[in-house]
């Protein structure tokens, strides 16, 4: 096994053993010269000839029935469009399609979309959308983990039995807060409408989930719509579903207007209304044997929905999946619930449940080790998995675990031992903490198979370039490069005779949505196959079209019904060890550096892995320090960065990465899944930190100044 | 409306406009500079940053009116000369670029500190940068794209 190490210095990334036609040797970024230069065109960007600007009419309730819409004048050329003008049916196709394209009867949340005001001038339109009179009828709403709308439980074992009689029972219970994307390029999305076929351009990550949504509301044949991915200035999850919504509704203005439609988010429209991590709260239960082991578990999941499920279904199963972290614990009893609240709804964000999870699972292991007077490292490696044991949901670890070893090299390149030694001396504010985390990459359980039937094509054209057709997006990850690199490895041809454009559904396929650390493995597992069949039928000069279909790997057995089987086909691993110092007097933390140990199989271009790891990261080490977002009787309290607070260059730690090669033989050059698995680890390696610097168990995230002082202060009365 | 006159990416312009409007806004709207972001509205990311007489300027704080006889460089002036050749470079050979929606303001804030100190520590790079939200690359391999322009543009700055 050989082993790829990377420091950051002043001469920058120094890489190591990787040869020259090793596909991990990194190639630079074929997109980055429009970026740099500002040539490159993001939605608003765009000169669309005739174009209307739009401006959403929001509830300022929480919960009300609408009894009486009053307007102003409205001009000649301004438009008023609501659910009366939705010609399909009025729901956001999303997985669970409970959210009006416009609100109807009643409002659920502030900020929900009444209306939109469309018209030339953007000034005109604000004093339209200003001089629009709402009259509510308030209705009580809720705030709290009360009304399931969605409960899944599953079991493994019987932990029952492990927790009758007198055995020695340790519980924990942990919450984790909102986060706010922040991609540095608000919501933004065109639509037009032109002989009976609309088309919706934008900033997205899943064209077809737009396209399925649009032919739903429009109530048009799916080949009168149209969908096309705009350069798209960082997403996160944040446009997986959300654009389906503003997609609809563009859709329906170009229709009435018979103009072109922008409706452009500024940052504040964008914080107020659009998705957000679930917050959650987690109760663990453990059993405890005579050998000090975890002999059984119990745990539930709570998380806040928001006012409209969506896809909320999902994010439980994969944060129920994740319950027993990268451990074996042979007795499991898993539930969870989704719970709704009149709040802005939450939906995908980059890990999808597993963050808030991982975080809970990693303090809680550690406070059974601390309870039970153990050292945390041996108790911890005595419960790791290995391979050939049962998953959580009693699939099978098939593949090579090599945590053991990425574990001894994280301890190795951050002096782990030694400094937790030191730092855990009385009085000293510094500490180290370390985090062990997986996660499943693609779809859960049999969602690749059922539901989305990737498909890919292959266009070899005439003048032997090869052009790649799938849905799958850029959005700064770096699919344009990696996806391309590997139909050009397998077909033994520059990276340059490989074209990917922006997605557009009336030229690509379907391969699936760009989510769920599914591209590479999925859809350039689906390119790499493809390329193989082109290779053999290769013909200068001819043209040539390949198809490769997705089939699930026959080993895969999942149960929808009781969540049980293999919920992934492969599983990526990393450990963190994070280093912080806490402010005496401010109870302040400063991360002073981060290292990272990853198993993604193999890295299809190490930098851009790299990239991967320190953006992610540092997005999972500020969930649970600085990134605060709370509402007040439905209100978000933070309104722009000014008061979400988002890491800047001065807060961004120094980072040592080692990315192991651990081959995944299903998937293209052995890769598995990379995007969202830096940002798991980060949270519970810096709230490990904390904990050891201050010395009181951490139980909640964000861990503020506010948190660690009520922590230090409320022990010592 | 008021006529305002200013340089703008090196050529002396004219507009007749509401002397209100955010510089932002004339950028990107009457002279098609779309080069220039619009991130938050507030001044606090730095993707709408443009040089104001060689002082790095938020421009969507600063109405047009304040440019009168001012010296405008934006992303797409900017991106003709050989600095922002070097700067580019070494922003392509770090891999320093993800979405891309910062890195215009990036650039100009690279500019801006080289410009004053052509050879700055890393944590001098911090410092300048800090003005400039990026969310996708953690930031520590554009500290090291700055350093490595600031080594290779040597006489350039």
């Amino acid at each position: 096994m050989r082993t790829l190490y990377f420091k950051m210095s002043r001469r920058g990334i120094v890489l190591k053993e990787v040869s020259m036609n090793d596909i991990s040797r990194p190639i630079n970024k074929l997109d980055t010269y429009g970026k740099t230069s500002g040539s490159i065109e993001y939605i608003g960007d765009m000169k669309v000839e005739g174009a209307l600007h739009a401006r959403t009419l929001r509830s300022t309730m929480a919960r009300a029935r609408i009894r009486e819409i009053r307007f102003p004048e409205i001009p000649d050329g301004y438009y008023i469009i609501d659910r009366n003008d939705v010609p399909g049916r009025n729901r956001v196709k999303i997985i669970f399609d409970d959210m009006p394209v416009f609100a109807e009867e009643e409002v659920r949340y502030i900020g929900e979309p009444i209306l939109m005001v469309v018209g030339e001038d953007r000034g005109v339109i604000r004093e339209i959308v200003e001089g629009i009179k709402v009259e509510y009828e308030p209705l009580v709403p809720e705030f709290d983990y009360v009304k399931s709308v969605v409960h899944y439980d599953y079991e493994k074992g019987n932990a029952d039995e492990y927790f009758a009689g007198d055995k020695r029972i340790v519980n924990g219970e942990y919450r984790t807060g909102y986060q706010e994307h922040i991609y540095l390029e608000p919501q933004g999305i065109i639509g037009i409408f032109e002989d009976g076929k609309s088309t919706v351009i934008g900033s997205m990550q899943c064209p077809y989930y737009i396209k399925n949504a649009v032919v739903q509301a429009m109530g048009l044949e799916p080949d009168k719509v149209r969908i096309q991915q705009a350069a798209t200035g960082g997403a996160f999850g944040g446009k997986e579903e959300f654009p389906s919504l503003i997609g609809c509704q563009v859709a329906v203005a170009s229709m009435k207007t018979g103009r072109p439609v922008r409706l452009i988010y500024d940052r504040v429209e964008d914080i107020e209304s659009t998705t957000k991590r679930h917050p959650s709260l987690i109760k663990f239960q453990a059993a405890i044997d005579g050998d000090n082991n975890i002999s059984a578990m119990r745990v539930h999941v709570s998380l806040d929905s928001g006012a409209y499920i969506g896809l909320s279904g999902v994010v439980l199963q994969r944060a129920m999946i994740a319950a027993s972290g990268v451990y074996t614990i042979d007795n499991l009893s898993v539930s969870g619930d989704v719970y709704e609240t009149n709040t802005v709804p939450n939906g995908a964000f980059r890990g999808f449940g597993a963050p808030q999870m991982f975080f809970a699972i990693e303090m809680f292991i550690n406070h059974i080790a601390k309870e039970l007077g153990e050292d945390n490292l041996a108790f911890r490696k005595r419960h790791l998995a290995r391979q050939g044991d049962a998953t959580s949901t009693g699939g099978k670890f098939r593949d090579p675990i090599i945590m053991n070893e990425m574990i001894e090299k994280v301890m190795e390149i951050s002096g782990y031992r030694e400094k937790v030694m030191e730092y855990s001396k009385p009085g000293d504010f510094r500490g180290i903490g370390m985090s062990w985390f997986l996660h499943g990459c693609g779809f859960t359980g049999s969602g690749e198979q059922k539901h989305i039937k990737g498909v890919v094509r292959l266009q070899k054209n005439k003048d032997d370039t090869v052009t790649v057709l799938a849905a799958n997006t850029e959005m700064g990850q770096g699919a344009f490069t990696t996806l391309r690199k590997i139909a050009a490895g397998i077909l033994e041809i520059p990276v340059d005779r490989v074209i990917y454009n922006n997605p557009d559904t009336d030229l690509v396929p379907d391969s699936g949505p760009t989510v769920a650390s599914r591209t590479i493995m999925v859809v350039g597992g689906l390119i790499a196959r493809a390329a193989l069949k082109l290779k053999e039928q290769w013909i200068d000069g001819k043209e040539i079209l390949v198809e490769e279909r997705y089939r699930q790997p026959d080993y895969v057995e999942w149960d929808d019904e009781t969540l049980t089987g293999d919920a992934y086909p492969a599983y990526s691993w990393g450990v963190n060890v994070a280093e912080v110092e806490v402010d005496r007097a401010t109870y302040e933390v400063t991360v002073k550096k981060l290292w990272g140990v990853y198993d993604v199989g193999k890295a299809i271009d190490e930098r851009i892995i790299i990239g991967q790891i320190e953006g992610g990261l540092l997005q999972g080490v500020a969930y649970g320090t600085i990134e605060v977002m709370d509402a007040k009787d439905g209100k978000l309290r933070q309104r722009n960065v000014t008061d979400y607070i988002i890491p800047t260059a001065c807060d961004s730690a120094p980072v040592e990465s080692v990315i192991m090669d651990n081959p995944f033989p299903l998937g293209p050059y052995g890769a598995k899944g990379a995007g969202e698995l830096p940002l798991v680890g980060g949270a519970p390696a810096v709230a490990l930190a904390i904990e050891n610097a201050i010395d009181r168990n951490v139980m909640k995230i964000p861990a503020t100044p506010e948190y660690i002082m009520e922590l230090l202060e409320n022990d010592r009365d | 409306m008021t006529e305002i006159k200013f340089v703008l990416n090196g050529e002396n312009v004219t507009i007749d406009v509401d002397p209100t409007k955010r510089l932002l806004d004339v950028l990107r709207e009457d002279f098609g500079l779309t080069g220039v972001k619009e991130g938050c509205g507030e001044g606090e990311c730095g993707a709408c940053s443009v040089l104001v007489d060689n002082e790095i300027v938020s421009s969507c704080l600063m109405p047009v009116g304040n440019a009168i006889g001012k010296d405008i460089v934006t992303i797409d002036g900017f991106s003709k000369t050989e600095r922002y050749r070097v700067i580019h470079g070494a922003y392509e050979d770090e891999g320093a670029v993800q979405c891309g929606f910062c890195i215009p303001g990036m650039v100009i804030a690279t500019e801006s500190l080289l410009n004053k100190n052509p050879n700055p520590t890393e944590e001098e790079i911090r410092d300048a940068l800090s003005g400039n939200l990026c969310r996708c690359t953690g930031y520590n391999m554009i500290v090291t794209a700055v350093l490595r322009a600031a080594e290779r543009g040597r006489g350039l700055w």
